[in-house]
């Protein structure tokens, strides 16, 4: 982890700045320390993981990143901007899809593109088609929400952020509630847009081989208070595989890591 | 259809063995009225006008009445959600005139507005209102979070939020909260109409008024069959639509 100093001398060439970003929850009488002074940068068109066990502050961080939540102290620059608010070039998607039961599945894609200026009617339909069909579900354009399965929920989500094409996609957990196979497709596709559109994610996930086949960076996170821990660079060439050794030897690491963070604690580590 | 025709069955059944008890005696008949003279009255009554024009006179009032009351009462209840002193004092007023039967405000409309249109309109206004009020804020309050989330993350604002994502995702109990409202309009409307006489219109309270001053029992059961009847319609057109959406969209646990 480069120092703040080092920072603040070369202005960034970087996407998102997390300066010394802390928060604090008080839930009853305890103060629950969620961050405790996280630094973090992501570059243009990085995909970053972000790993560790429950409740150490990642969807706190990415709410923070959204602009959804303040942080307590420190700052969050995109484009060297300071987050004040949420903004459409960060898009987020939930651990729960977030859906709008209210429309079809077409609809949800169309809320996000209506949104966004510049675009003709029959344009937003061809991106909102073009999206669907990438997530494999242009059969269900105009299925009801409830009538989708927990991982076509999750696809139609993913496929409603992308649509409106943010620079920064911030995804919690996206694919946890996906079955295994659907999953692994799902890493392909999304390796294959970040590489094309060149979109700059923060992925939070508790799946360190998921981290290791999807992110160029791991960053490792302990719980309370939370913070970041190390960080791994992880230099395969993509596509990636995620039953490759390579990689298998990544998650080793990494899982090692985590361990000596948390004695005794149960982690996922993959399937 | 076919659960018409069960319906349409099972009634006739019953309004023949009705017909028969009165016939042999084992119900008097200056209590409950055959149905062929209930039947019999509704066919002269509308055949010389006076049902329908009552029935006229009545659904003016209570959709005129109706419409404002939702006019007034969807964004109250929005702003009440939205703003903490409306809650306060809206809010506590709605929660508490809610519990008064509307026909408490007959005395009062009466001295207001005289025996008028007027006092009708602000019966069944004051039957409709608050409920729709108050279903309209406890939907907002039910928004889930992560909607609002999720939406502000894509861009949406303000107003936008308000009409794209905090209204329809309340719609549930709105929805419900315009058939509590409906369902009390008409009630006060009806207990109006029984207790005023208003020069202006004769409705369909009044003629069950009149059936009961007349010893007439045939026109009050038949009276009241009208008034079933169009309750029965009402929901049909205004909510049907409704409550099929709602469950077509958000599947069975919230329709
Ligand atoms: N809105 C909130 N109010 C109170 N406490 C909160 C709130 N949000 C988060 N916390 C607390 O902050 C801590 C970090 O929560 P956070 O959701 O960021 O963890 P996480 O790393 O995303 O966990 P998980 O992997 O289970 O999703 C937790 O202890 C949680 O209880
Ligand atoms: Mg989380």
């Amino acid at each position: 982890m480069q120092g703040l100093e080092h920072e603040l001398k070369n202005p960034p060439p970087q996407k998102l700045v997390v300066e010394g970003v802390s928060k604090q929850f008080k839930i009853r009488r305890n103060i629950v320390q969620a961050l405790d002074n996280v630094s973090l940068q992501v570059r243009e068109g990085e995909f970053v993981c972000l790993v560790g066990p429950s409740g150490c502050g990642k969807s706190t961080l990415l709410n923070i990143i959204a602009g959804l939540e303040k942080p307590d102290t420190g700052q969050v620059l995109a484009d060297g901007q300071p987050v004040t608010g949420p903004n459409r070039m960060r898009l987020m998607m939930f651990q729960e899809s977030a859906l709008f039961p209210w429309l079809d599945v077409l609809g949800n894609l169309m809320f996000s593109l209506n949104l966004k200026p510049n675009l003709s009617r029959k344009e937003r339909r061809e991106v909102a088609k073009f999206y669907l069909h990438l997530v494999g579900l242009e059969k269900f354009a105009h299925a009801n929400i409830h009538e989708l399965s927990g991982g076509m929920k999750q696809r139609a989500a993913l496929a409603r952020s992308l649509a409106p094409n943010p620079a920064v996609l911030l995804m919690d957990e996206p694919f946890a509630a996906l079955d295994a196979l659907t999953r692994e497709q799902l890493y392909g596709d999304i390796q294959r847009i970040w590489e094309q559109r060149r979109k700059t994610i923060v992925f939070v996930t508790h799946n360190v081989r998921e981290a290791a086949c999807l992110g160029d960076r791991v960053v490792l996170f302990s719980p309370s208070p939370g913070r970041i821990r190390e960080q791994f660079t992880i230099d395969l060439p993509r596509p990636r595989d995620i039953n490759s050794v390579a990689l298998a030897e990544h998650t080793t690491k990494i899982t090692r890591a985590l361990k000596r963070y948390l004695p005794g604690a149960a982690t996922e580590v993959a399937e | 259809m076919k659960r018409w025709m069960h319906a349409l069955v099972i009634f006739a059944v019953f309004a023949v063995v009705w017909e028969i008890l009165v016939r042999v005696g084992l119900i008097p008949e200056i209590f409950v009225p055959p149905p062929s003279r209930v039947a019999l009255y509704l066919g002269k009554s509308l055949w010389d006008g006076t049902l329908l024009d009552a029935s006229g006179v009545t659904l003016r009032r209570l959709l005129l009445g109706y419409l404002v009351g939702l006019a007034a009462g969807l964004p109250l209840g929005l702003l009440n959600a939205r703003f903490k002193f409306m809650e306060d004092t809206v809010g506590m007023l709605a929660l508490g005139l809610q519990t008064l039967p509307s026909v408490c405000w007959v005395p009062l409309a009466l001295l207001w507005f005289g025996q008028t249109e007027t006092a009708m309109f602000f019966i069944v206004i004051m039957g409709s209102l608050w409920s729709v009020i108050l279903a309209t804020d406890a939907g907002v309050r039910n928004v889930s979070p992560i909607y609002i989330r999720a939406a502000r993350t894509m861009g949406s604002r303000g107003l936008h939020t308000w009409i794209k994502v905090i209204i329809p995702a309340s719609l549930p109990f709105i929805v419900s909260g315009m058939k509590q409202g409906w369902a009390f309009a008409w009630r006060s409307l009806m207990a109006a109409e029984i207790y005023v006489t208003i020069l202006t219109g004769f409705g369909l309270g009044h003629l069950l008024h009149y059936g009961r001053e007349l010893h007439a029992m045939e026109q009050v059961v038949g009276i009241m069959l009208v008034i079933i009847m169009i309750g029965l319609l009402a929901d049909k057109v205004l909510f049907s639509p409704w409550e099929r959406f709602l469950y077509r969209r958000w599947g069975k646990e919230k329709a």
